[in-house]
């Protein structure tokens, strides 16, 4: 006799839950279907926050600990709401290697604001990625979804003023000291 | 589908092709979108139907033709003309030039230089003369037939007979015999039972795009490797783990399967024969390590991405315990290739104990940056001076970085060494999967040193200690070098952890990640000692940090 394992069900009545919900079915509710439910999670609220780990945990019967560590382990997971837009910095060889990491410091300059963060008013997320393989076009950044090459600092924070004014006067950064040495970008 | 309907399909497809006067291929690879080449291919069918052309001409969007740093490209297939830096405004232009004698000058990229001229083209073969997005176009180039002729007319021991026989090894940077790897899989729990076909598609390599622009310019063809593999071990279930950051790949590889298996390329009774053979995708989540085959299939099991030890391999014990082929992306790419034209002429490209090409992604301070295809034993200089026209702004050669964080950075007195996975190995780097970073006498290589070491000390997994400690005590010795306030003692102690690091670590990203402190320490140790503490007795001079900090920051165009 097969029992029929309780389905749990969505935590809201948002319609997102629904393609998440189709997602782990496809899968057969298998535990091995946890990292293809993170993604659907991510991709539909763009954030996994604990009702949607907590919800993917009892749908595939895996420990919330599992799902935790599964979800902190992976870069590409993010457990804290991006900001309005997001700006992601390559930072691959080839990009580095042409300055990305004064991009960054650029950036930082311009917004007070890390890799990783998101401004104060919620307006601009900076991500960094290892590698978006766009190589030939480096230094590469990411707008919203659009990859733009060849950039350098004050193109990319031009860019960036477009979505939010940077902070006080310090709309143009200051020259950055050449010989300085401007920290890598650590992964999201 | 039968064999009769497959060359139905190819005589439609040349056929309607014939009508064409012209075909303007327009490069849709990633690369050449992020310069808007969508835009440029909207304006050309524009262009094309206001001129009321459509029935002469036709506008296809195409994969990678090699030259990104040029992008968007476009190139007229019957005139042998490219063009480079096309915006949407030249649409009218080319157009125009098209039944004259003529091309458009000011946008011309000349084809009869190096870059274009020294390449050979296997793997890359389809890249930018077929759609990605039509089945049919790749089975008019050939595409499947090689499938065809393997299930209906040779055993499986054949098919592994005939890749032991090409001398392929492994592309993704190891070179384990690829031959070797298949018999030991088709051997695997008793010859019977459920195996598994992995397609490794996590390209985490920084500076590397080859899988890339391949699975977006000619995903059948990797489907169709697999297939052949899946016959020749008897699999039936095949996954592609592809990184999560290439969204326009997965989404080509999407619908090329779905296209597959309408076309019974795929699925059950192939060519009816009784081969099932089923692909999935699995999406990476931005884990380096899940580039190590063992951790890779934790991943895809649902687990988090820690390799384990090896043995049991995963040819003997892999995916939920049974045998297991996992192979890159361009493995698989060559597979068709070597059985429509036989192993000995795969074997006949070459070195001695490397064969046939390899595919590299150019990129840092070279004039051309972009994919290109190269025979194995050809030079570095060849390759970085001829084909990659050299180092851009008059400015000097230093070093060339190949395989990424796991290997190392070639000085110049290596650059007519032949490009093969013994001579990189001996010069302290590794072939890798195939990234080729130029650096010109602005990098410092202590820098570079760091910047990888941050790499895999934030991709260690952790689960083995030499690995997760190792890299983060290495990475602050190079850090204080940077500094300046580091001593010789500290560079004795460097060396030290590079060599347990090195030894003692469980999987190959622990093992290989002190080779670009490594190779640097051996080809540049000037440039470590030049930052040590004045009053330390190894201290020479008080040169400056050479270009750290300020690499060649290229304005924008």
């Amino acid at each position: 006799m097969i029992l029929e394992a309780k389905r749990q069900t969505a935590p809201s009545a948002d319609k997102r839950w629904r393609l998440v919900e189709a997602t782990v079915r496809r899968h057969g509710y298998e535990s091995h279907a946890l990292i293809e439910g993170l993604h659907t999670v991510q991709e539909c609220f763009g954030y996994l926050d604990e009702t949607a780990l907590r919800y993917v945990a009892a749908a595939l019967n895996v420990p919330l600990s599992k799902v935790y560590g599964v979800a902190t382990f992976y870069h590409f997971f993010t457990l804290k709401p991006k900001g309005e837009h997001n700006c992601v910095v390559c930072t691959g060889t080839a990009c580095y290697i042409k300055g990305a990491n004064m991009i960054i410091e650029a950036i930082q300059q311009a917004y007070g604001v890390k890799p990783g963060e998101t401004t104060p008013d919620n307006k601009i997320s900076i991500l960094t990625a290892r590698c978006l393989g766009s190589c030939g076009l480096a230094p590469a950044l990411v707008f919203d979804g659009d990859v733009v090459g060849k950039l350098d600092k004050s193109e990319t924070v031009k860019r960036l003023t477009k979505w939010a004014p940077a902070r006080g006067t310090a709309a143009a950064p200051t020259a950055i000291n050449a010989g300085e040495m401007a920290p890598a970008g650590k992964a999201v | 589908m039968t064999y009769e309907e497959l060359t139905k399909i190819a005589t439609i497809e040349q056929e309607s092709s014939k009508q064409y006067r012209h075909s303007l291929n327009v490069c849709t690879a990633a690369g050449c979108l992020s310069s808007r080449a969508d835009q440029v291919k909207d304006a050309l069918d524009k262009e094309v139907a206001r001129r009321g052309l459509d029935r002469h001409c036709q506008v296809k969007g195409v994969g990678c033709m090699g030259l990104c740093a040029e992008g968007p490209l476009v190139s007229i297939e019957n005139k042998g003309v490219m063009y480079q830096n096309v915006t949407s405004n030249d649409a009218s232009d080319i157009v125009q030039a098209l039944d004259q004698d003529k091309p458009v000058e000011r946008l011309r990229c000349p084809t009869d230089v190096p870059f274009f001229q020294r390449q050979e083209k296997i793997v890359l073969q389809n890249c930018g003369k077929i759609d990605p997005e039509r089945i049919e176009e790749y089975i008019a180039a050939d595409g499947y037939a090689a499938l065809h002729e393997v299930l209906t007319t040779m055993t499986p021991a054949e098919v592994i007979e005939q890749i032991t026989k090409s001398g392929l090894r492994g592309r993704g940077g190891a070179g384990f015999p690829t031959g070797l790897k298949w018999s030991t899989v088709a051997k695997g729990g008793g010859g019977t039972g459920q195996k598994y076909v992995i397609c490794n598609a996590d390209e985490g390599d920084p500076g590397a795009f080859m899988d890339r622009s391949v699975l977006e310019s000619d995903p059948h063809r990797i489907l169709e490797g697999m297939a052949i593999a899946a016959y020749a071990v008897g699999a039936s279930q095949g996954y592609i783990y592809i990184r999560a950051e290439y969204p326009l790949a997965v989404k080509r590889l999407k619908g090329a399967i779905r296209a597959a298996d309408r076309l019974g390329l795929l699925g059950n009774a192939i060519f009816g024969t009784p081969l099932n053979f089923n692909i999935d995708i699995r999406l990476g989540a931005g884990a380096f390590v899940c580039g190590e085959e063992t951790a890779l299939i934790a991943s895809i099991e649902g687990k988090r991405g820690q390799p384990r030890p090896r043995p049991p391999f995963p040819a003997e014990s892999g995916l939920w315990g049974k045998p297991t082929l996992i192979n890159n992306v361009e493995t698989f790419a060559n597979i068709a290739p070597i059985l429509r034209n036989g192993g000995e002429w795969f074997a006949a490209i070459g070195t001695e104990k490397s064969k046939g090409t390899k595919v590299f992604a150019l990129a840092g301070a070279v004039k051309n940056t972009g994919l290109i295809e190269v025979p194995m034993g050809i030079t570095l200089r060849e390759i970085i001076f001829g084909i990659g026209g050299g180092i851009p702004d008059d400015k000097k050669f230093k070093a060339v970085q190949t395989g990424g964080p796991s290997g190392g950075c070639i000085p110049e007195q290596f650059l007519d060494m032949p490009v093969d996975y013994e001579s990189l190995s001996k010069v302290g780097s590794i072939m890798g999967s195939g990234g080729m970073i130029v650096m010109d006498e602005t990098s410092s290589m202590v820098d570079v040193a760091r910047f990888f070491m941050e790499f895999c000390m934030s991709e260690s997994c952790g689960k083995c200690t030499p690995c997760r400690a190792g890299t983060a005590q290495m990475h602050d010795l190079l850090e204080k070098t940077i500094q300046r306030k580091a001593t010789a003692r500290d560079l004795t102690l460097l060396e030290t952890l590079c060599d347990m690091v090195k030894n003692a670590s469980l999987c190959g990203l622990g093992q290989t990640s002190p080779n670009p402190v490594l190779s640097t320490l051996r080809y540049f140790r000037d440039e470590y000692t030049t930052l040590l503490q004045p009053d330390d007795p190894g201290h020479e001079g008080n040169g400056e940090l050479v270009g750290a900090g300020a690499p060649a920051v290229k304005e924008a165009k």
